[in-house]
């Protein structure tokens, strides 16, 4: 996470899907510390976009450059609905320790996780039981758990209410403190301080 | 990483509902007398047949279950966002779903050849079979339930699916009972082994096509 090379940078990057292009000729790039909002209207791509930059989508594209782990927040909330939250997000927090060869760290970073979205006291309650806002703040959870780098936030204020959203704020800020970037598709305005604005728009075609 | 997968696959699948093939397999074992009538000879040449036809529809009922939550959930997004490939995915859901099947089939099939009058050397083979045949069919369902993902009435095309493709397991698997050589025994190793190898490399393609 230390120096201050490009961490991702996209080039000409231009995404079709469906036979259809959703958006091209984008191009940015962020360093360690930044952070990147992408907004445009429904439909434009930015979901996608951010599974462009992860590799999750990948039609070929050239023009990504993506330098260390990315930890993905969209709309599916990846934890097993009958387990606990606690136990539910181990899982990935073991699965991302043992990455790093870290023995047992995943415990400590995933209670850290915890306290930072404010879900302390619901560790031991089955995920299928969280309400959507809590859904939001246990996905980030996740994503801090990860000690990724790079962050990919999707729509991470939706639902959340104003505590949440101090939280994730502060979150993000921590993040890039400690030199990580972010991505981060919104609708609602952020305040999230010297961001770079990325604003997608339709493909005329 | 992958030890963590087939841990928490293998407890999943136990905590819902593994019971059901076998209980399935138990209640086919059991009304298959009713049907027939207690003609004790009939039932102990027609019963093993019958115990591996019940164990293929058995084989059948999870299919929907095996793959296709782990997607709509993300769970398999995040596996690979961590570098895990969708072959080594697919290869633990393999070891999982027969771990929750395949043994507890076998278990099972020893009430069931008592209620079918099975001799003890029917129900050897019949076992022998099973331990043969249970992994192949295992690698059956993962596959299928991997290109089933996402489909409307994905259960019923399963079913359709799936069967026919079993067909060469039950056709040796039956005969094997009939004693007279074990050549349809390496035959059923031999399908049941190809399935296996190629379930991971086809489910691998499958996952990665739902992404597109």
């Amino acid at each position: 996470m230390s120096g201050s090379g490009q961490i991702i940078s996209l080039t000409d990057v231009c995404c079709v899907r469906g036979g259809r292009t959703l958006f091209s000729g984008l191009s940015f790039a962020l360093s360690s510390g930044e952070a990147a909002i992408v907004t445009g209207p429904n439909g434009v791509g930015k979901s996608t976009l951010l599974r462009l930059i992860c590799g999750l989508f990948d039609p070929g594209n050239a023009g990504i450059a993506v330098h260390g782990g990315c930890a993905l927040s969209d709309d599916r909330l990846a934890l097993d609905e009958a387990r606990s939250l606690h136990s539910a997000l181990s899982f990935w927090a073991n699965a991302d320790s043992g990455d790093v060869g870290g023995g047992d760290v995943g415990g400590g970073d995933l209670d850290r996780a915890l306290e930072a979205v404010g879900l302390s006291h619901l560790s031991e309650v089955p995920v299928r039981i969280l309400s959507t806002g809590q859904r939001k703040r246990a996905s980030l959870a996740r994503v801090l758990a990860s000690n990724a780098p790079i962050w990919l936030l999707d729509e991470p204020a939706n639902g959340l209410d104003g505590d949440g959203l101090n939280r994730l704020m502060k979150a993000v800020a921590d993040h890039r403190a400690r030199g990580g970037v972010a991505v981060i598709t919104s609708h609602q305005p952020l305040a999230i301080p010297d961001a770079i604005s990325v604003q997608l728009e339709p493909s005329a075609s | 990483m992958i030890l963590a997968l087939i841990r928490r696959d293998t407890a999943q699948a136990f905590s819902s509902g593994a019971a059901l093939p076998i209980m399935f397999f138990l209640l086919v074992a059991t009304l298959y007398p009713f049907a027939i009538g207690p003609d004790t000879a009939l039932l102990a040449r027609t019963g093993g047949g019958v115990l591996w036809v019940a164990a293929l529809l058995a084989a059948l009922l999870p299919v929907d279950r095996l793959v296709g939550p782990d997607v709509e959930s993300g769970f398999l997004d995040q596996l690979t966002l961590r570098g895990i490939s969708e072959e080594s995915v697919a290869a633990a859901k393999l070891f999982s779903h027969w771990i929750s099947f395949g043994p507890p089939l076998m278990i099972a099939a020893m009430p069931a050849a008592a209620l079918l009058k099975l001799t003890p050397e029917t129900l050897l083979t019949l076992e022998i079979g099973l331990a043969i045949g249970t992994p192949g069919l295992a690698a059956l369902g993962v596959l299928v339930s991997a290109l089933t993902v996402g489909l409307r009435s994905a259960g019923a095309l399963a079913g359709l699916l799936m069967l026919p493709l079993a067909v060469p397991m039950l056709i040796f698997g039956a005969s094997s009972l009939a004693g007279d050589s074990d050549t349809p025994l390496k035959l059923l190793a031999a399908s049941s082994l190809f399935l296996v190898a190629i379930t991971p490399f086809a489910v691998g393609s499958a996952l990665r096509g739902l992404r597109g």
